[in-house]
């Protein structure tokens, strides 16, 4: 008989968590892993494989994990994917593998996530094995940042033997894993070991390298490299364009969790980083983003926190997780309002004015498009908002790399494999799609890193 | 590794700093800036370039200690120290050409970030006019390097103990009012610049300054340094730092800059505090 419910994860209280930066859910024990794995019924078209972006061999890892052979399993999820820690956590599994399981199509889907990040963590705390690295090419590779998408790209380039080396603007590696996504959702330790394996394997990392000022691909190219591959990003953080968007309190999402996240300003005065949260925060947007600013603002000490969403929760792209941490919290949703300006005092946000909205017509992403109400402003008294809207790709490689052609959007035009308009550049992540998931852009370092691998084999290596 | 090759007193509160940094020093132009962190534990801070030789492979800055991180670099790094972190050079060059008769205006620790500009400007062929202006002759610097990189120097000070007693603001003045002064840059406290861009604005001289917002990266990438230039919305960081002086928000820069006063003098406090019990 097979249960018809997910086993259930232990996580932190939340009147406990509100609290504190440490991770909410505890993650399964062994018995529990075997237990839910228990409930895969193995099916011979697995729908989940197909709904992975990187294809993981799904049934394969949780019969291995079923019979307790957890070190099977973790190799058969390291054949198609380096950061399994990672992917557990914050990889949209709804909408991906667990959204198409066919248990799901009755009862609760496999819990596929949980099951990665069990097997993935068992792994770190035993020792994690190094992937083979591959017989040196004598090709040098540039990967141009090292969020998810390069990580990806440079782990996938050292099993083909090439040398890399990776370059990082910040202070430390890891991208949005670092600065954006909270350690109560991504400890940052995890991502930290998930580096030294890299630079285990050979990868030679550089910070403090800002490709585009510090040096070009260009230059990169003219070094000694042979191929190039950018992955950096959709970092710049779109504003909302209302007026009073500039008061004091008002931050972006990128600047709120990179002082919180990156800078540790949640332990200031010890760091040096300050960050200011008022009584009462509204946080303006509906994805991931969103959701980390608002229970990020609670464990800094707001007393209320609201979420302000121009659509509906059905539309909501956050995680369903997420949207469930955040209310477990307390923070209060509010659906169908939009901010049409900022009120300030003295130069510092004291509220919002808001419009409620109605669901139109569905525009080009298929969702319902919202359509203000006229007359119907309203007034929030707040004394922070955090705007959480969006970012667009970074604009530094693009502008610094003649002749490699990008969208209206400002993104990087590639091919399916990441092969751009310059021979030898190639680019994956959200500097190609814009803002998308940590898994997708994996998924396309990975496929460029195929790529490069035939490139720098076949057209590079016929020349010499 | 960013060590610390030469530390130099310039002034009360000021030091010169020649740092290993051979990417930036081989990257860097007029105008640019770098962001350093001192240790681990530290926050990310703009230093705009003071100087940088590519064959040595060093930056040169110059830091008044102000807050805690620039109070620390002075009394806890020295020689032979490393800062953990040096990124740059970013920003956006100083639009560099021959304008014709260029007066560069510097204020306080602006001396030192004037200096790669107004060199830049005589190298392209401009007649170069400098005004230096402190509050008293115990805060001036390189005056012997700006006078060699200008075909004149003016230098004042608030209370008159060294040059024309004064702002910087009368010679510009009159200068700009006697005519062919073709273009004006300004480098100093938002306060200082914001009156020589109302100098600039009457007397109808374009002139450019260099903004100090607060930043966070510095890449693009947090906002935090989100400055208003004609109306709109721009980045300290990537579309700056320098930009059109009379068409900058001064009064909505000068607020910004004050958002984290209260934390900024908690962390100095406490900081005194340590160095009080650890010297006890």
């Amino acid at each position: 008989m097979i249960r018809k419910t997910q086993v259930p994860m232990r996580e932190q209280d939340p009147r406990e968590r509100i609290h504190n930066f440490q991770e909410v859910p505890y993650g399964y024990t062994p018995e529990e892993a075997i237990q839910e794995a228990k409930r895969c019924l193995q099916c011979k078209n697995a729908p989940c494989i197909g709904g992975c972006p990187v294809e993981i061999d799904i049934p394969r890892f949780i019969a291995h994990l079923a019979e307790g052979d957890f070190r099977g399993a973790i190799r058969v999820i390291k054949e198609s994917n380096n950061l399994p820690a990672i992917c557990g956590r914050v990889c949209p599994q709804e909408t991906q593998c667990e959204g198409v399981c066919t248990l799901g199509k009755k009862f609760e889907p496999v819990a596929i996530g949980r099951l990665e990040r069990f097997v993935a963590d068992w792994e770190r705390e035993r020792g994690v094995e190094l992937p083979p690295v591959g017989e040196p090419t004598g090709f040098r590779v540039a990967v141009v940042g090292s969020g998810p998408a390069g990580l990806a790209c440079a782990v996938d380039l050292r099993r083909f033997g090439h040398a890399v080396t990776m370059f990082e603007a910040l202070h430390e590696p890891g991208g949005v894993l670092m600065y954006g996504i909270p350690e109560f959702r991504l400890p940052k330790d995890i991502v930290r070991a998930e580096i030294a394996t890299l630079q285990e394997m050979g990868v030679e990392l550089v910070t403090n390298a800002v490709v585009g000022k510090t040096f070009t691909v260009d230059e990169l190219l003219a070094d000694g490299y042979q191929a190039v591959f950018v992955g950096t990003g959709a970092g710049l953080p779109r504003f909302l364009g209302v007026p009073g968007e500039s008061l004091i309190g008002v931050y972006s999402a990128n600047e709120f969790l990179t002082r919180v996240n990156l800078m540790r300003a949640y332990r200031f005065p010890e760091y040096d980083t300050p960050i200011r949260v008022g009584r009462r925060v509204a946080v303006v947007g509906g994805g991931n983003v969103a959701m980390d600013a608002a229970r990020t603002a609670l464990r800094l000490g707001a007393e209320e926190v609201l979420v302000l969403y121009r659509r509906t929760e059905a539309e909501m792209p956050a995680r369903r997780e997420e949207i469930r941490h955040a209310r477990e919290e307390g923070v209060v949703f509010h659906f169908l309002v939009s901010p049409v300006r900022f009120l300030g005092e003295r130069g510092e946000l004291a509220g919002v004015e808001c419009i409620r909205m109605e669901l139109g017509a569905p525009d080009e992403s298929g969702r319902r498009r919202p359509v203000p109400i006229e007359g119907s402003e309203f007034v929030i008294t707040i004394e922070t908002a955090v705007i959480a809207i969006g970012n667009q790709p970074h604009p530094l490689v693009p502008r610094t790399t003649p002749g490699l052609s990008v969208t209206r959007w400002g993104t990087i035009q590639a091919d399916e494999e990441g092969a751009t308009s310059r021979e030898g550049v190639f680019a994956g992540g959200d500097i190609v799609t814009g803002a998308a998931t940590v898994i997708s852009a994996m998924g396309a370092g990975k496929k460029a890193a195929r790529a490069i691998d035939r490139y720098l084999r076949e057209r590079v290596a016929s020349r010499a | 590794m960013y060590t610390i090759l030469e530390k130099r007193r310039l002034a009360h509160g000021i030091q010169e700093y020649t740092v290993e940094a051979p990417l930036v020093a081989r990257a860097a132009k007029a105008g640019q800036f770098v962001v350093i962190r001192l240790h681990q534990r530290g926050e990310r801070i703009p230093i705009t370039l003071a100087d940088w030789d590519p064959d040595r492979g060093t930056i040169t800055l110059v830091v008044q200690a102000v807050g805690k991180t620039t109070v620390e670099l002075e009394e806890c790094f020295q020689e032979g120290d490393a800062l953990a972190d040096v990124v740059g050079p970013l920003g956006e060059p100083s639009e560099i050409e021959d304008y014709g008769r260029v007066v560069c205006v510097a204020g306080g620790v602006g001396i030192a970030p004037i200096h790669p500009v107004a060199r830049a400007l005589k190298e392209a062929g401009n007649e170069v006019i400098c005004i230096a202006g402190a509050r008293n002759q115990g805060l001036l610097f390189w005056l012997d390097r700006l006078s060699q990189v200008c075909h004149e120097l003016i230098v004042t000070t608030d209370d008159g103990s060294y040059g024309r007693k004064g702002l910087v603001t009368e010679p510009l003045k009159e200068l700009v009012g006697a005519g062919r002064v073709d273009r004006v840059w300004a480098i100093g406290p938002a306060v200082m610049m914001k009156f020589c861009s109302l100098v600039c604005q009457e007397a109808g001289v374009p002139i450019i300054v260099s903004l100090n917002p607060i930043m966070v990266d510095g890449t693009g990438m947090c906002g935090a340094c989100r400055v208003e230039v004609d109306g709109q919305v721009r980045f300290g960081c990537v579309d700056g730092p320098e930009f059109p002086g009379d068409k900058v928000n001064w009064d909505l820069l000068i607020a910004r800059l004050s958002a984290f006063k209260e934390e900024e003098r908690c962390a100095l406090e406490r900081y005194r505090e340590l160095l009080k019990e650890a010297t006890a």
